[in-house]
């Protein structure tokens, strides 16, 4: 029992290091994954205690660096959830070609898989070339892999297929050059698309929006955390503006609950009210 | 037994059956929550709640993220995301690695609730083909819990009843019927 107390207080202890000395806020994420993340770390560093990490942390940023790769999770895919993109191109695409221009959030876009998958539809639904993608994450590594656009080729028998029941116009090779093992992302995909470093847990609303995909990030989160994330998404959406979610999130629990209407719910395709 | 705050169960091949087994044991007003991870392919949608639900009679939800654990009601997780509870006493999801090649994996599930419910949690596991589950096990009794283990000899599939058993001494090794009766003979602390 003492052992588990002490690993709890000395992960509190490391949150808060990391928060004072790098400005990487993770005080309000979801516990038990936390300590999961952090517990993993401390085999890959080969650290006894989780004191013992925060000692290497705190005085080698390149060391915090690495953690950080631990402590986010970049499990992504393209055209993922292919369902929920088809009800995206079939019940959001109309509504969205109403605006003259229209701006994109993707928020928490990791390695960037799910930035293409949007320019992919957009570009097929005609709309690519007047919108304004903004893909965000708290993790640089992340945003330099999807400002590349090399992904590996194994992946993408499962990303074709994703991208066939995603309701593709044409073939996911239409996209992408095959070289060395890798996929290269047609770069002109990303002609529109801002890549920056931004946190929902301290940063502010930078622009207004249309549309905003945040995926598989707000399940890390704790409820207040959570509410203050949908309460950027609110105040950066236009009237009518768009929010879609993770397959297994929900507005249901959060004090946003009854500022957003479901447009399909089973989706989790949510319209600012 | 007394002061059983939440039971967390888990089972691999053959869990189904079983955990109606011993889940039949119990009284309509049983009003212990109890959360269940059931290893399930991939799907993205599973019918697992809605089957239990109607067999049992009783509320049985899916998981969801945030929610609060509520008296009387089974939690299933669902695929593709880990189960954890919070030390809250509500509900969270993630997509961290697969454990034993699973997700939703038993032994994320217990070890979080070992550290949510400390002595007040009752861990179950029953049969299944791999040794998730056993980590988990092990904590919840570490933490002050308390721990049933299904006999191997009558598990459908024994390897996980087994690979509990080799990491720590359970309080309870039962037969499916007696982990029913076991689990019907609790009473629900007063609110």
């Amino acid at each position: 029992m003492s052992i588990e107390r002490n690993t709890d207080i000395e992960i509190r202890l490391l949150i808060e290091a990391i928060y004072l000395k790098y400005s990487y806020d993770f005080r309000d994420y979801s516990g038990a994954s936390i300590k999961r993340r952090i517990q993993y770390a401390l085999r890959q560093f080969d650290c006894k205690t989780v004191s013992a990490l925060q000692e290497r942390v705190l005085h080698d940023p390149s060391m915090f660096m690495q953690l950080l790769q631990f402590l986010t999770i970049p499990v992504s895919e393209m055209f993922r959830d292919p369902e929920h993109l088809l009800a995206v191109r079939q019940e959001v695409v109309p509504l969205l070609r109403t605006w003259p221009s229209i701006k994109i959030w993707i928020a928490g876009c990791s390695t960037g898989e799910e930035v293409y998958s949007m320019a992919i539809l957009l570009r097929e639904e005609g709309l690519l070339e007047r919108t304004i993608i903004y893909a965000t994450d708290i993790n640089p590594s992340s945003l330099e892999k999807a400002k590349q656009g090399i992904y590996s080729m194994q992946n993408m028998r499962l990303y074709a297929e994703n991208y066939r029941k995603a309701g593709g116009r044409g073939e996911l090779s239409d996209y992408y050059t095959a070289a060395y093992g890798n996929a290269i992302v047609d770069s002109s995909l990303r002609d529109n698309v801002t890549f920056a470093d931004h946190s929902l847990a301290t940063d502010s609303v930078f622009s207004e929006t249309q549309l905003i995909s945040c995926r598989n990030v707000l399940i890390y989160f704790n409820k207040t955390l959570q509410d203050r994330a949908f309460g950027l998404f609110h105040e950066s959406l236009c009237h009518r503006g768009f929010l879609v979610l993770g397959s297994k999130e929900t507005l249901d629990f959060s004090a946003y609950s009854d500022k957003f209407e479901a447009l399909v719910k089973p989706e989790r395709i949510y319209r600012k009210s | 037994m007394n002061g059983v705050q939440a039971i967390a169960l888990g089972a691999s091949a053959g869990g189904v059956t079983a955990l109606l087994t011993v889940l039949h044991a119990l009284p309509p007003a049983f009003r212990i929550p109890m959360l269940c991870v059931l290893h399930l392919p991939d799907d993205r949608h599973s019918h697992l709640a809605e089957v239990l639900g109607r067999r049992l009679k009783r509320p049985v939800h899916e998981a969801r993220d945030k929610e609060d654990i509520a008296p009387g009601t089974l939690y299933v997780a669902g695929p593709g995301y880990h189960l954890s509870v919070e030390r809250d006493h509500s509900l969270s999801l993630s997509q961290e690695e697969r454990v034993h090649f699973s997700r939703p994996s038993i032994d994320v599930l217990f070890e979080s609730a070992a550290d949510a419910y400390g002595p007040g949690l009752l861990g179950v596991l029953l049969t299944g083909a791999n040794e998730d589950g056993a980590h988990g096990l092990a904590r919840i009794k570490q933490q002050g819990g308390r721990t049933v283990v299904q006999d191997p000899s009558q598990a459908q599939a024994s390897t996980m009843p087994r690979a509990a058993l080799a990491l720590h001494q359970p309080d309870y090794i039962l037969p499916l019927n007696g982990i029913g009766q076991l689990l019907a003979s609790l009473e629900a602390p007063e609110c």
